[in-house]
């Protein structure tokens, strides 16, 4: 398995990559810590932006006001502590949870298109909505949120046991075209429950395009610690991925448990994955892109790589949203449907560099 | 990750080479190249002869091949040509098609997991009918432009230009077959997001009707629908088995084809506009109907034991497979139930066999 231990890593593993492709843009930890400060204030202004941009525009005056004081007259008081901020807060959790599932899902794949979107993990969590829409009568993205999880977690373990079951181990065509089969028998059985209940099509095709918008703060308290314990986990798992990356058989002998790894790993991918989507819907490429972006700042080390992609996935996130509801007045594009709009360009440049192919 | 030739035993099963002499001409042939594609088409008769026999009018097998040399009365008559058989013939063309595409897209990727569905067709006639579905009776130019050119069309036009955009990206000095099959997932993708979006923005009678489309139907389907397909087949069928000897030579790989007298660029041009082309008129006539084109070539080429999928035999298990599906979904389950589900639920699991199955497979 030669090609296995070459890694998947862009920039890493020949002779022939620039070293300063493999150690990133910034080197240095205190440069490091800079930049994550630097990009904590890029996801408060993002968050400003969130918050007063949409169909009416809102000063940042009234919506200090608002926020500070409950008890201020006018429209925008209830616009921005029933809507906006529900909504940003949401799109800062999926962000975080999309950001950090996408790094450490292609850690642990070493393959630079792990993706949860693509990989069959939300076929799994739509299966399951539609399920429960169905057979439970339930209505509410309140409600699917434990049906998306477990369909979640059941649809992860299946796309990774089947894609690195066959003797080359999981290849990026091996993991791409296991989610793609998945996918295709789950969306089967989807189509042949919603041909059927139009009810069930009418809720279910709201929920799978992905949208930030429409979803009260309950959900937000629902997914909130779920999303906690998998940046927890994703956090003590980063330098365990870093000697990972070095091989299994070296990670073994450096005293690493390989199986605690992979298992934590996992673990926090589905937490992370699975409370975005149940809240959000399947949201498609950011987990993809923002692990990318954010290598190229860092290099590979996961103890920086994990952080970074986290915040810059709320970044990405809440831009689309704005965006989504900056092109499309009155009405707005869901995040959706922005992010795949913007992201399968990426994902086709990413293609096309020759190393990746040479895998 | 490297190709390498198929490790395929020539003592399991195919058979010696027969010589066939007629006259000055001789050629030689394996035995089971030819029984099955024989054995295929006498039991698709069969299937065929009974579809049109199912419905709520049931007709015995002898009298539907009464009605339809003319000999049987006028109501039989009428129930078989004019309401079921268009809707057989359908399933029997676009079987057809569908199988063919899939042989040969997987003869030139040397890859049994490339397919029309992977390749971008699907997602681009996806967006093109459902685009004329949505924006039909909204009254705007777009609407004026899309009923104009009609949902087959549309369809066509969208498979097209989408597979053109699938090639024309993993295209970089020649196509690789793991870039292809990567693109195509990644603007399939892309392609069902905007499928998705156009069903949010329509009410909910359009979404339940491009819903329908989107899995692949073969309900009320007229000689209207089947006729543009007959005819691209009339078209593409023999330039596909005058390819034959051309994709016997690539499987072997470019250099080799070159060294046997194949100009290599211009056959491969040839193959994906004929793979395209097939499964794009297919998909026109009933909707993307999952799995067929993938599964049928890797089927045909157990059953035949040659080393790629065969044309002809590819064909007529893809109209086998696809009439009898159709059957099973009108007689099992209800009446207007997509065929494509049925062909998806088979198929997917193949798929996932193939993949678990590993390296050995995954080079033809």
């Amino acid at each position: 398995m030669a090609q296995r231990t070459a890694t998947g890593l862009p920039g890493e593993g020949g002779r022939t990559a620039p070293e300063a492709r493999r150690r990133g843009l910034l080197t240095g930890g205190g440069s490091r810590a800079l930049g994550l400060w630097l990009l904590l204030v890029a996801v408060l202004a993002v968050c400003a932006l969130s918050i007063t941009v949409g169909t009416r525009p809102i000063g940042l005056g009234t919506v200090w006001q608002a926020l500070t004081d409950a008890s201020t007259p006018g429209d925008e008081t209830v616009i921005i502590r029933e809507l906006r901020v529900p909504r940003t807060l949401l799109g800062v959790l999926a962000g975080l949870a999309l950001g950090v599932s996408g790094a450490l899902m292609q850690g642990h794949t070493r393959n630079p298109l792990g993706d949860p979107g693509l990989l069959g993990v939300t076929a799994g969590a739509s299966f399951a909505v539609v399920l429960s829409i169905s057979l439970l009568g339930l209505a509410t993205p309140a409600g699917y949120v434990w049906a998306a999880f477990a369909g979640a977690l059941l649809g992860s373990v299946a796309v990774f046991a089947i894609g690195s079951s066959g003797r080359g181990g999981a290849t990026p065509v091996s993991l791409a075209l296991a989610g793609t089969a998945l996918t295709a028998l789950l969306w089967a059985l989807i189509q042949s429950i919603t041909i059927r209940e139009q009810t069930t099509l009418d809720a279910f095709r709201f929920w799978v395009v992905g949208a930030l918008a429409g979803r009260d703060s309950t959900v937000v308290t629902q997914v909130a610690p779920f999303v906690a314990i998998g940046l927890v986990l994703a956090l003590v798992n980063a330098p365990a991925l870093n000697l990972l990356n070095l091989g299994e058989d070296v990670a073994r002998g450096l005293g690493q448990r390989v199986w605690l790894a992979r298992t934590v790993g996992l673990g926090a991918i589905t937490l992370l994955t699975g409370a975005a989507t149940a809240a959000c819907g399947p949201i498609a490429f950011v987990g993809l892109v923002v692990p990318h972006v954010a290598r190229a700042v860092t290099g590979p080390d996961h103890r920086w790589l994990v952080p970074y992609s986290g915040l810059l996935g709320i970044v990405f996130l809440l831009l689309a949203d704005v965006l989504g509801r900056v092109i499309a007045r009155p009405g707005e594009l869901q995040v959706g449907i922005v992010l795949a709009v913007v992201g399968a360009p990426f994902f086709i440049a990413l293609v096309r560099r020759r190393r990746l192919v040479q895998l | 990750m490297t190709l390498t030739a198929p490790t395929r035993d020539p003592a399991s099963g195919t058979g010696p080479r027969r010589p066939l002499r007629i006259g000055p001409l001789s050629t030689t042939h394996r035995r089971r190249q030819l029984v099955v594609p024989l054995a295929t088409l006498v039991v698709l008769a069969l299937t065929a002869a009974v579809g049109l026999g199912r419905g709520d009018y049931p007709i015995g097998v002898p009298q539907v091949l009464g009605a339809l040399v003319g000999l049987g009365d006028d109501t039989q008559q009428f129930i078989v040509t004019q309401l079921r058989a268009p809707r057989i013939v359908a399933a029997v063309l676009v079987g057809l098609a569908l199988g063919m595409s899939g042989a040969l897209i997987q003869t030139f990727a040397r890859n049994p997991l490339a397919s029309p569905d992977i390749l971008g067709v699907t997602g681009g006639a996806a967006i093109g009918a459902v685009s004329v579905i949505v924006f039909a009776g909204t009254g705007t130019t777009a609407a004026g432009v899309l009923g104009g050119i009609g949902l087959p069309a549309a369809a066509l036009l969208g498979a097209l230009l989408m597979a053109f955009l699938v090639f024309g990206l993993a295209w970089r000095k020649g196509v690789d077959g793991y870039r292809l099959v990567l693109i195509g997932v990644g603007l399939s993708a892309m392609a069902s997001a905007l499928v998705q979006y156009l069903l949010t923005r329509s009410d909910i009678w359009d979404a339940a009707a491009a819903n329908v489309w989107i899995t692949g139907s073969l309900n009320g389907r007229g000689w209207d629908d089947v006729l543009p397909l007959a005819l691209a087949l009339v078209v593409l069928l023999p330039a596909a088995l005058a390819m034959t000897r051309a994709l016997s030579a690539l499987q072997f790989g470019d250099e080799t084809a070159r060294g046997l007298g194949v100009r290599v660029p211009l056959a491969q041009a040839v193959v994906v506009v004929l793979a395209v082309g097939l499964a794009a008129f297919a998909v026109s006539a009933a909707g993307p109907i999952q799995f067929v084109a993938l599964v049928v070539p890797q089927i045909a080429v157990r059953l035949t034991g040659g080393s790629r999928p065969p044309l002809v035999a590819s064909g007529l298990l893809g109209a086998l497979l696809l009439v009898a599906s159709d059957l099973v979904s009108r007689t099992v389950l209800t009446e207007s139930f997509p065929v494509g589900v049925v062909t998806a639920v088979v198929g997917a699991p193949y798929l996932l066999w193939l993949l678990v199955r590993g390296r050995r497979r995954s080079t033809l």
